[in-house]
Formats: structure tokens, C-alpha cells, sequence
């Protein structure tokens, strides 16, 4: 514990953008992840632990676009796109067959898909830790505001992360599509007897947690070390994420993990050690205070 | 069910069991064959204590492997650093464990079977992150090593290898003969009521809570022997015995050997393990093919090799006493089916 260094940061103003940025970074790119968990669960009652994965794909197939083309924009829509047929193809081919099923079954599933996108990974691109690379438009001179660095790609990462979450809240809230979801998740018999197909609703929401996942993956490949299995502590923060802003919340998403962003990266300075005990403590004092999340609305 | 006659007869079948795998070596003489039956009883005994959770009280855990790899590390932690004779150190670590499990168990065992699953995963992982990170105590990455120190306790020597495997070999039977009996007793059946009507029980005046968090505590106290055995056989402790893919394997192991019958897991567990080895020797691709095989088995068989044995039985008995009941003896019948259905 090193408490006199947090103090230290939080009365420089530079210490503070500089770990505020990151911050946000960290809980932004785990948004995205988080949402499609969220979503996912909150309308199939099925909860993906191979989502973490799906941001592996992300990342790795951005790499190869990247290397292939040179464009980062085709890296990221090349992971978001990629990972979502691979969202598509996971729940047409296996997810769908055990809807129902004991959650055992369902994990089951998951750890084996697990297993296989970890190999198939270093088959394809090897075990070493690959890096990305800046792409050369982020080479610029990073800002400096209050003293503190902020590098320019982490401010196009922040806005277009931002803008990405605004558009999924738009989506959700305000579309018909958003408003067919919302009424699957409460009543899917419901929403089938009203003649809407919910299996075409159900694999669309797996493609638009794909989507959201493929492109953090791609998002956060220049800032990341690519690994097979760089996905489970991601999936891992995202369930932190939804029990602390509650099941089905996007908003609630949002708020979570922008606080596990926040506990990280000021965290890292305050118990390097424990960083990640401390977002433990913090989805356990949520569940004994609040059992549903900042932002759930039924009980468990 | 219960009963002391039925104790008697587990015990005569766990002496059986035991003197059957002490002679076992003077069959199979090869090195591989014991170290075999050492595996089998430190993840036979992990995989049975999470099917006291799964099969038995309905609580299906993804982090079970957190007792292991605790088990795993206090055991070797306290051998290094006190010196303590091995009993001594066996019932700190047992302890230990049960002080986690109580604690893990009354934040997680009132939730909801998802949320049981991933909390119960995330404080397994909690565990391994704390393990890469406290190096000066862990070890870190690289586990703890340079062995530990087995000084000879009533006459059992852990540094001879043939000692060890009888150790392992009756600590299998023992933990099984316990476990068999706490869920044959009136607690097992509760657990099973629980698992079948959580709603319901609170009316026949059975805390919900209480009865879960005990399950949990004891599965996480006989996980803990499957770690020791573990640590043990390697002589240290590795970060690997606590990460999740721990918990994935050992779900794995259950649903293949089945959960409805008590002896499923281990019949899994050697399953699992021969499978284990098989593929190793056979290809790199470990995670491809295992992967496989798990989703040939999810979508495909859906159940345990014992359910399978079991449900034919089952089945076969059944449509013997209907056929029977036609001919006239229709309560006998109707009571077997009841108790069939039972089960």
C-alpha cells in the first residue's frame, strides 16, 4: 500500500488528468465489452463468459486488417465487423441449442469455445505478446492540459467511445428496434405472439455485442499487448461491471465501468498490489447495499 | 437411506476400496499408473465436493477451483515457513478454507444461479490475481518452488513415493466415505429439497441461507484436501491450481461422469484424466481438441455416463414393476416408482 503516493497525485492537478484520462480509457473500452454482457443477459438470460474472447478476436483481427491495408479505421471496422458474424455464427451454431439449458450446460459451452478462440489464436498469430503499433495520424504531440499529458489517440478514444455509447443509447431508447429488445426482455412470448420473429431478435443481439466487442478489441489494439487469452479479465471486469450497475442497464453499464476505470487507474498508484482487490470490494460492497446494482431495478 | 447399517456397509466398501488400490502397484508397477491414481484422488475429491454443491444443492459454482488452489498454497505455505508435522498443517489449512468458503458463501449463496456462478468465479480470480501479485509470499508467476518438507508423522513417510500414494489413495477413500455419508444424511436430503423448491422449504421451517452456506463451507473444505493432495504430489504450489480453467475442467469432470449418482464425478475425473493425457501426447493443440470434445459433449450428449447408466436402469426397473403392477400387485409398484422418481 502506498497511500502518501495516491495522496501525492491527488493534490497535483497533473497527476490527476493524467490518471483521470486512463482512467476513462480503460472504463470506455470495457463499456463496450460490458454492454454486450449486459445486453446479451439481459435479454436471453444467458450470460456469455466467452465475451472476453470476442474482444480477443477484435484485436486480432483489427492487427491482421492493420497489417494488411495500414488503415486503423479499416482495423477497427474490420474487427467490429469480423467479431460480429462471429457473434452471429456462435449463437446460430451453439448458444441457440442450449437456451433453457442449466446454466452449467451453458458455461460449459462457453469454456470450450474458450478454449478452442485460445489455440485457434496462437495457431493463426503465434503465443508471443504482439503490439500493434501507433498509427502514424496519433503521432502527433500530446496535449497538455493542467500540467497533465494526454496523448491525442486517448482523446479520439474517449470521444469515439463516447459516441459509440451515445449511439447505442439512442439505439435502445428511442428506435423500434431498441424498443422491440427491450420488450424481449421482459416478454419474449409476448413479443412473438405480436409477430415479431425473437430468434432473429435474439441472434441480433448477439451480432450487436460482437459488434461492440470486435471494436474495443480494435479500439484498444494500439494501447494493448495483443495475447491469447487477453479476454478473460476482461469478461471478468464486465460481470463486475453488471453487478455493480445492474443486469440489463446499459446506463447503469456505463456508470460501472467508468468507476472501475477510475478505481484502476488511481488504484495502480494508491495499491499497486491490490489493484484488483479493491474492484472486488467495491461489486461486494454493491451486492451487500444495493443486491440489484447502482441502476437494476428487480431483485435476484 | 442413512441409517447405521448402510454406514457399515459404505465402511466395508471403503476397506475394500482402499486395500483394493494399496495392492494395486504390485499389478501395475509403472510410475505412471500411481501417479495416475494420486491425480485421481487430489481432482476426484475437488470434482465430488462440487458435486455436493451442483448435484446436491442445486448451487452450480464455476468457482470452485478458488479451494483448490487455497488448499493448494496454505498447505505448501505452511509446511515452508513453520515446520508444523503434516496433521497439524492438513487441519490450519482445512481451516483456513473454511473461513474463506464462510465468507465467500454469505455474500454469494442467496443469489441467483447466474450470479452465484460468476461471483463465485470472480473471488476464485481474486485468489490467482492476489497469487501473481504478493511475489515475496507467492512466488508469483512462477509458484512456489524448492519443494516442501514432509517430516514423518505416525509412521507415514510422504517422502517415500509409495507412502504418498497410499496417503493420496486413502484420503480418496475417506473423503469419499465422509462426503457419501453427509449427503445420504437427513442434511443431504434437505440440500436436495432446497435444490428442488428453494421456495417452499422456508415454510417446513429450513433456513435457506444457512443450509447453503453450509454445503458451500463443505465443499470448500473437502476442495481443499483435493489442493493439499495436489500440492503434495508436486511438492509446491503453481498459480495454475487456482485459475479459472481449474473450476471449467473440474465442471467438465462432473457432467462427464454425470451428477445424479454419487460415484459420477470420479468416474468423470478418470475420464477426464486419461482424455487429458491422451491428448497431450498426442498433439500441441491441447485447448482445440479438449474444446471439442467439451462442446461435442454439451450439445450433444448433455449427460453423464452414470446418468446414462443410471436413467436406463432406472427406466428398465420401472417398465419391469408397471408390467408387474398389471398383473396385480399395484402398491408395491406404485411405491417403487415413487422412490425412483425420487431420487
Amino acid at each position: 500500500m502506498d497511500l502518501p503516493a495516491l495522496a501525492e497525485c491527488l493534490i497535483s492537478p497533473s497527476c490527476i488528468v493524467t490518471q483521470t484520462t486512463s482512467g476513462l480509457i480503460i472504463g470506455l473500452l470495457l463499456f463496450m465489452v460490458a454492454a454486450g454482457v449486459s445486453l446479451i443477459f439481459g435479454v436471453l438470460k444467458v450470460v456469455n463468459f466467452a465475451h472476453g474472447s470476442f474482444y480477443m478476436l477484435g484485436a486480432y483481427f483489427a492487427y491482421t486488417a492493420y497489417q494488411v491495408t495500414g488503415s486503423y479505421t479499416a482495423a477497427v471496422l474490420a474487427g467490429g465487423i469480423g467479431v460480429a458474424i462471429f457473434g452471429l455464427l456462435f449463437e446460430r451454431l451453439l448458444i441457440a441449442r442450449v437456451y433453457g439449458s442449466p446454466v452449467l450446460m451453458q458455461i460449459l459451452v462457453c469454456y470450450g469455445v474458450i478454449l478452442i478462440l485460445d489455440d485457434v489464436v496462437k495457431l493463426v498469430w503465434g503465443a508471443d505478446f504482439l503490439s500493434f503499433g501507433m498509427p502514424e495520424t496519433f503521432q502527433a504531440l500530446p496535449f497538455l492540459f493542467a500540467g497533465g499529458v494526454i496523448p491525442v489517440f486517448y482523446l479520439f478514444l474517449i470521444i469515439v467511445t463516447l459516441i459509440i455509447a451515445a449511439l447505442l443509447g439512442l439505439l435502445i431508447t428511442r428506435t423500434r428496434y431498441g424498443k422491440i429488445v427491450r420488450a424481449a426482455a421482459v416478454n419474449p412470448t409476448m413479443v412473438s405472439a405480436l409477430g415479431i420473429n425473437t430468434g432473429v431478435v435474439y441472434a441480433s443481439v448477439f451480432v450487436l455485442g460482437g459488434l461492440l466487442a470486435g471494436l474495443a478489441g480494435g479500439l484498444a489494439a494500439p494501447v494493448r499487448s495483443l495475447t491469447a487469452g487477453m479476454g478473460l479479465s476482461v469478461v471478468i471486469e464486465s460481470f463486475i461491471v453488471t453487478v455493480i450497475g445492474g443486469m440489463g442497464s446499459v446506463a447503469g453499464a456505463l456508470v460501472g465501468s467508468l468507476l472501475i476505470g477510475l478505481v484502476r487507474s488511481f488504484g495502480s498508484i494508491g495499491f499497486p498490489l491490490f489493484t484488483e482487490g479493491l474492484m472486488f470490494l467495491m461489486m461486494v460492497i454493491v451486492l451487500v447495499l444495493k443486491p440489484s446494482g447502482l441502476f437494476g431495478k428487480e431483485g435476484r | 437411506m442413512g441409517g447405521r447399517s448402510s454406514l457399515a456397509r459404505d465402511c466395508l466398501i471403503a476397506i475394500v476400496a482402499f486395500l483394493v488400490l494399496a495392492a494395486l502397484p504390485y499389478f501395475f508397477p509403472s510410475r505412471g499408473f500411481s501417479d495416475f491414481i494420486v491425480r485421481l484422488a487430489a481432482f476426484g475429491i475437488f470434482a465430488t465436493s462440487l458435486n455436493i454443491l451442483v448435484g446436491y444443492s442445486g448451487m452450480e459454482s464455476f468457482g470452485h477451483g478458488l479451494y483448490f488452489g487455497l488448499g493448494c498454497y496454505t498447505f505448501a505455505l505452511i509446511m515452508q515457513r513453520f515446520g508444523v508435522p503434516i496433521p497439524v498443517a492438513f487441519l490450519l489449512t482445512i481451516a483456513v478454507s473454511v473461513v474463506v468458503a464462510l465468507a465467500v458463501g454469505a455474500i454469494c449463496v442467496n443469489l441467483s444461479e447466474i450470479y452465484f456462478a460468476f461471483l463465485t468465479l470472480a473471488f476464485q480470480m481474486l485468489l490467482h490475481s492476489l497469487i501473481i501479485a504478493w511475489t515475496p509470499i507467492t512466488g508469483g508467476d512462477t509458484g512456489l518452488t524448492g519443494g516442501i518438507p514432509r517430516p514423518a508423522f505416525l509412521g507415514i513417510r510422504l517422502d517415500d513415493y509409495y507412502h504418498l500414494y497410499l496417503f493420496s489413495a486413502g484420503l480418496l477413500v475417506v473423503c469419499l466415505l465422509a462426503m457419501h455419508h453427509i449427503v445420504q444424511s437427513p442434511f443431504g436430503y434437505t440440500l436436495r429439497m432446497i435444490r428442488d423448491n428453494a421456495s417452499r422449504a422456508p415454510f417446513l421451517g429450513v433456513s435457506v441461507f444457512r443450509l447453503r452456506l453450509m454445503s458451500y463451507v463443505i465443499a470448500g473444505a473437502f476442495g481443499a484436501v483435493g489442493g493439499i493432495i495436489m500440492s503434495l504430489f508436486v511438492s509446491g504450489a503453481f498459480p495454475d491450481f487456482a485459475y479459472w480453467t481449474i473450476s471449467g475442467e473440474a465442471i467438465f469432470m462432473i457432467m462427464l461422469g454425470g451428477i445424479t449418482v454419487f460415484l459420477g464425478p470420479i468416474v468423470g475425473t478418470a475420464i477426464f484424466l486419461l482424455l487429458n493425457d491422451v491428448v497431450t501426447k498426442l498433439t500441441h493443440h491441447y485447448g482445440i481438441f479438449l474444446g471439442a470434445v467439451i462442446l461435442l459433449f454439451a450439445l450433444g450428449f448433455r449427460k453423464g455416463v452414470l446418468d446414462f447408466i443410471a436413467d436406463r436402469w432406472r427406466d428398465r426397473r420401472q417398465s419391469a414393476l408397471t408390467a408387474e403392477s398389471r398383473t396385480g400387485t399395484g402398491s408395491a409398484g406404485q411405491e417403487a416408482k415413487s422412490a425412483a422418481a425420487g431420487e
